[in-house]
């Protein structure tokens, strides 16, 4: 599904990504943990088009084709989804405004019909349910006075709702208690299918027991030093992020 | 930073293109001779019809027109105006006054069947939705060419007909009012408009009438070297309710053309005036030549206790905007209230806001105003809110928000408070902020093309004016804000 090849990733002349190679198969869940500052929010928003970010060598192949070369809102229509770890507040625009606008623009961009209202009014209210989202937070201006479990929600709603087919979970976990955390993984699980892939990037090894992954990657100085199953993730937790900086300095 | 540089390029191909509607139409005119005389105010009163008591006041503020010096304290700058150079008056030659749809120009009907203004009242009618009803008078260079809905207004009692025909047959209540409100020496423009002032609408709802439908004035400037001296005069007797919208265009030419229009409000007691503008006059092209300059002076009068006057405006159009729609609440516990949203691209000026004026015991008034600019467009907000010191209890509430799109345009926000009483309690707000690449990224990231992005946010930044809007207009002015923005993102 996704495939990343030798990304070699600068921003104001300092480089972020050094070669990095990874690959997340179809129906996958992958994890990428990693110290600070080891480019884990870089390699998201370069995947989704962030245009800060100079792109100095390598490709990220979604499905066979050169997402780099892509718009934002092209790599979205594709399928690329990105629930951030601080969500923007868009004043004045009522978040069931924004969802449908998204929705029919994703719709539009791959030649599908838009959504009839009472058809779309059907699936949000289905999805926020799920996540517990209640009614009037739909009216209320997308993401503006929303405390920070909120905010997480509505990422996974607006997930829901537009279906994409390579979801990147940029430090969901960051801002949420236990019950958030447990509402927000259900969301997410409730998504995982055969097709469908995801790569979910956190600190903390707590959200990997809600989100169970079938990878796990540990990122270090902007490439994947090691890949193993979730097991490792555990490995993480106990031990550290030492001996993978060791490593680099090597 | 690639991005910037790739916004600065698409802000310079902003062109005319984007203006729909900017074609001409080809009508044979017949123009008063070059040039402001008194010669030419008998002419343009001649040509009305007009009793000899309005003659005598258009050439008393000719004289002290001839006195007065054009204000220069706006934030805006163009070349010297020679006043001596633009036809006062242009009417169509065959048939100037037309009784009927019939007796009208084709070519005139077709142009605002392509602006969209619908003249047939049986088209109307014959709608398969039922739509609201909208009556419209329409305003072509300086004559009325055609008003609707007439006799369906008249079995209310509501007077709604072109100002030069109100003179003739309702003389009275003309002159009680005209002038009333913007007196003839108010103001360098609104003393020309007083002298040769052409058409505009009369409006006349008696004392307890609800208006059974929205009342508009379309204005369109076609013939060039033109002005549009419009005059609307809009009276609300005691315990009556009018909602009343002005749209406007004008074809695209390189040299500027002047709209200085007056026009003026009254609200007797408990009475209420709801006045909209969708202002979209050709803004001239990218480099700044040609557009409408757009000098107009709209004051009401809360005349009576408890009335109400509200405007609501959103201007998108003109090379420069020079404007204050403004209230006098001299009636106790009346309400003023103005709701602007103000767009500029390209080279636009803009110098625009409101003036509450606090008389009356327990006056309310409010302010919002949402100031967009982009390319290399200057906006801003000029607004007075004054208290007299009999005006107790007197209270204001201001918000004006400015948001910049680009780096080169400029926003400014001048408000003026005087309070010459202890009791006054005024609030004012301000904001300026710019679309963040975050939120414009967020957006993209979500499927949104950068130009629908950008049309999102700022329509959730206008959100509290446009709901202020009649709804169909509401839709027609989002439209109009994402059209007048497109081009001013990379």
């Amino acid at each position: 599904m996704l495939e990343i090849k030798n990304l070699v990733v600068q921003i104001e002349d300092k480089r972020i990504l050094n070669g990095l190679n990874l690959t997340v198969n179809k129906g996958e869940v992958a994890a990428i943990m990693g110290p600070n500052g080891s480019g884990k929010s870089t390699l998201s928003y370069v995947i989704a088009g962030k245009e800060d970010y100079e792109v100095l060598d390598g490709e990220i192949l979604l499905n066979g084709e050169n997402v780099l070369e892509m718009e934002p809102d092209q790599r979205a229509a594709a399928g690329v989804f990105l629930a951030f770890q601080y969500p923007l507040e868009i004043p004045g625009v009522a978040s069931m405004t924004f969802l449908k606008a998204t929705l029919n623009a994703q719709r539009k961009a791959r030649g599908e019909a838009e959504l009839t209202t009472p058809d779309f009014i059907k699936r949000v209210n289905a999805a926020a349910t799920q996540l517990e989202i209640p009614k009037d937070m739909l009216k209320r201006a997308l993401n503006v006075g929303f405390s920070g479990g909120e905010k997480k929600r509505m990422e996974i709603l607006q997930m829901a709702l537009l279906q994409p087919s390579f979801c990147i979970l940029d430090e969901t976990d960051s801002g949420l208690d236990i019950d958030a955390l447990r509402i927000v993984s259900e969301g997410v699980n409730a998504l995982r299918s055969q097709d469908r892939a995801f790569l979910v990037i956190t600190h903390y090894q707590r959200l990997l027991n809600h989100i169970v992954p079938d990878t796990v990657h540990v990122m270090s100085s902007g490439r994947i030093v090691k890949t193993g199953g979730k097991e490792l993730a555990l490995e993480l937790e106990a031990n550290g992020y030492a001996d993978y900086r060791e490593t680099e300095a090597a | 930073m690639p991005a910037v540089q790739e916004t600065i390029d698409q802000v310079r191909l902003i062109d005319v293109d984007q203006y729909k509607y900017g074609f001409e139409t080809e009508v044979e005119m017949e123009k008063s001779p070059r040039g402001l005389s008194e010669d030419v105010i008998r002419f343009i009163s001649a040509k009305k019809g007009e009793p000899e008591w309005m003659l005598q006041w258009r050439l008393d503020a000719y004289k002290r027109w001839l006195t007065m010096k054009e204000p220069n304290w706006a934030r805006v700058s163009y070349d010297k105006i020679d006043y001596n150079d633009i036809y006062y008056y242009a009417a169509p030659k065959k048939n100037p006054a037309p009784k009927s749809l019939d007796e009208v120009d084709p070519e005139i009907l077709k142009t605002y069947e392509k602006l969209g203004i619908p003249l047939r009242e049986q088209e109307i009618l014959a709608g398969v939705e039922p739509q609201r009803r909208v009556a419209v008078d329409a305003v072509f260079d300086s004559v009325s060419v055609a008003t609707t809905f007439k006799e369906e207004l008249a079995k209310a009692g509501v007077i709604f007909m072109p100002i030069s025909e109100a003179i003739r047959e309702y003389p009275d209540l003309v002159k009680q009012y005209l002038g009333s409100v913007v007196p003839v020496t108010d103001n360098f423009f609104a003393t020309l408009n007083s002298a040769v002032f052409t058409d505009g609408s009369f409006v006349y709802i008696p004392p307890g009438v609800r208006c059974p439908m929205e009342l508009s004035t379309y204005f369109r400037i076609n013939e060039k070297n033109t002005g549009q001296f419009e005059r609307t005069l809009i009276i609300a007797d005691k315990g009556s309710y009018v909602s009343y919208l002005e749209g406007c265009t004008a074809p695209k030419r390189d040299e500027n053309q002047l709209h200085a229009a007056v026009v003026e409000l009254v609200a007797l007691d408990d009475a209420e005036i709801k006045y909209s503008t969708v202002q979209n006059w050709y803004p001239g092209d990218a480099e700044g030549r040609g557009g409408i300059y757009n000098f107009v002076t709209k004051r009401g009068d809360c005349r009576g206790k408890n009335s109400v006057i509200t405007w609501t405006q959103v201007e998108t159009g003109s090379a420069i905007t020079w404007k204050y729609p403004s209230c006098i609440l001299r009636g106790d516990g009346s309400r003023g209230e103005f709701y602007s949203i103000a767009v500029s691209n390209g080279m636009q000026q803009v110098d625009s806001g409101t003036k509450m004026i606090h008389l009356g015991k327990n006056t309310t008034s409010r302010i919002i105003s949402k100031g967009i600019a982009a390319g290399r467009s200057e906006n801003t907000y000029r607004g007075l809110v004054s208290a007299h010191r009999k005006a107790t209890g007197a209270r204001n509430f201001t918000n004006c928000d400015s948001l910049l799109i680009g780096n080169q345009c400029g926003a400014h926000t001048v408000p003026y408070i005087e309070s010459k009483n202890a009791t006054a309690v005024f609030e004012h707000e301000a904001t300026t902020s710019k679309i963040s690449e975050d939120q414009m990224f967020y957006c993209q990231q979500r499927g949104l093309s950068a130009e629908e992005a950008t049309a999102l946010i700022v329509n959730g930044f206008v959100k509290d004016v446009l709901q202020h809007l009649p709804m169909e207009f509401a839709v027609e002015a989002q439209k109009l804000i994402s059209i007048s923005l497109e081009g001013s993102v990379g």
